[in-house]
């Protein structure tokens, strides 16, 4: 009988639930409430490579665990990248950590934007508020690989103009004239030139062919259904769509049910869906 | 504000609000239509004033804004190209209830509220097919207001 190959010793084999300790290199307030913090292994370690779209789960040590999205570029794994907003204890505790703080990392988790099943198309990419972020890396790989893709059109809305991260890599993004980047917010004042608006109010100006087209959205979940409407009276197909989703999470590795959403964990089958797989599960109320 | 006619430079029918209307259309309110152009910070309707015209947006971009006592203005919606303006002069009283200002070099075509209101009582089947036009305008608005209302990206 062929000799079976057994499993390594426990103790050689990771936790799933043991976070890995990094260290807060660097801390800048994007708002009021959120931060982004650049972290850095506290021991020797290897790179972390990631997919754009996949999530870590971060540790306040004292204070708990969550889900927060990688926002940084994967071409540079050395560091990890996290936009925070201060929406709990756990959030709150993040997003104070100052420069030298030890955190704890586990991850990467989840499924990634399909940016290879992007290649050759047009891309669209709505963020509403803190859906910037998770479409960041996204942003990053398809602009360093620029030939690969159509014509990249970026929709951007928040609340108010103060609301809007990154706002200085935001600017040299609208500079850009290899893609369109359109920002719009609620309500402004008469010091914003720029859209006041939803950003479906932005969908029926894109300049893309609807049946080439791939399109990327996060954001609240009310935003990505109306959008995903104007996307679809623009002349797309729902299974054009992908969303990331935010539920829940605890284990982040479906085991514990907390962000289950019908058949699907979305710490593991997701965050990111085609749209077209999970819309019948998003009208489900108590979901 | 420059109220320069130029015959030709912009037509009706190629004008979002009219795509898909009946034939004809856009043919027979075009001889109504004023072409203007607007300059940065030039404002196009007042609130308070009376809403005289219905006016479609070619280029540019138009600010909406409510006046607010003691406080900065609110600007509510930016409207661009594509974008028409204005439904107030449709119902009673007639009078703009918000500011409408430039914040781009804008070019219109606008059709005076009282010849435009004659044209669609003469014919009814245009009449017909112009409020199925501006409709959806309206309940796109609410719907954008309403989801506006809730704050989506707040806390």
């Amino acid at each position: 009988m062929a000799a079976r190959s057994l499993p390594p010793a426990a103790e050689e084999m990771p936790s799933p639930w043991a976070p890995v300790p990094f260290r807060v290199a660097q801390r800048t307030a994007e708002t009021s409430d959120t931060v982004t913090l650049v972290l850095t292994p506290a021991r020797d370690a290897p790179e972390f490579p990631f997919a754009p779209g996949q999530f870590n789960m971060l540790y306040a040590f004292g204070v708990g665990e969550a889900a927060i999205s990688i926002s940084g570029d994967p071409a540079a794994p050395g560091s990890l990248v996290h936009t925070v907003r201060t929406a709990g204890k756990v959030s709150g505790a993040l997003a104070a950590a100052g420069p030298g703080t030890i955190v704890g990392v586990r991850g990467p988790y989840g499924s990634a934007w399909p940016l290879a099943a992007a290649e050759g198309k047009d891309v669209v990419l709505v963020a509403g508020g803190l859906g910037l972020p998770p479409l960041r890396p996204a942003l990053y790989t398809m602009l360093a690989d620029r030939g690969k893709f159509g014509r990249i059109e970026v929709i951007y809305g928040a609340r108010t103009p103060k609301d809007l991260v990154f706002y200085r890599q935001v600017q040299e993004w609208r500079a850009r004239t290899d893609l369109r980047f359109q920002t719009t917010v609620d309500a402004a004042d008469r010091s914003w030139y720029g859209d006041v608006g939803l950003v479906t109010a932005r969908v029926p100006d894109l300049r893309v062919d609807p049946a080439n087209t791939v399109a990327f959205l996060c954001g609240p979940e009310v935003m990505l259904k109306f959008t995903v409407q104007a996307l679809v009276a623009k002349g797309m197909t729902e299974d054009q769509v992908y969303v990331s989703l935010e539920r829940n999470m605890k284990c982040a590795i479906g085991l514990c049910g907390h962000c289950q959403l019908g058949p699907e964990f979305v710490c593991r089958d997701g965050p990111v869906f085609r749209y077209s797989d999970v819309r019948r599960y998003l009208t489900v109320r108590e979901l | 504000m420059t109220a320069a006619p130029t015959p030709g430079a912009l037509r009706l029918a190629e004008h979002r609000f009219f795509v898909g209307a009946p034939s004809g259309l856009a043919d027979r309110l075009e001889p109504l239509a004023v072409e203007r152009s607007y300059a940065f910070g030039d404002t196009l309707v007042r609130e308070g004033d009376i809403a005289d015209r219905f006016v479609l947006i070619y280029e540019g971009k138009v600010a909406l804004e409510i006046v607010l006592p003691d406080r900065p203005s609110v600007t509510i919606q930016t409207l661009g190209g594509g974008d028409v303006l204005g439904w107030s002069w449709l119902v009673p009283p007639p009078e703009w209830w918000l500011d409408a200002r430039a914040v781009k070099r804008t070019r219109t075509l606008e059709l005076p509220a009282g010849p435009l209101r004659a044209a669609l009582d003469a014919h009814p089947d245009d009449g017909y097919a112009f409020l199925l036009r501006l409709l959806p305008v309206v309940a796109q608005r609410l719907d954008h207001t309403r989801l506006q209302l809730m704050d989506l990206h707040g806390r």
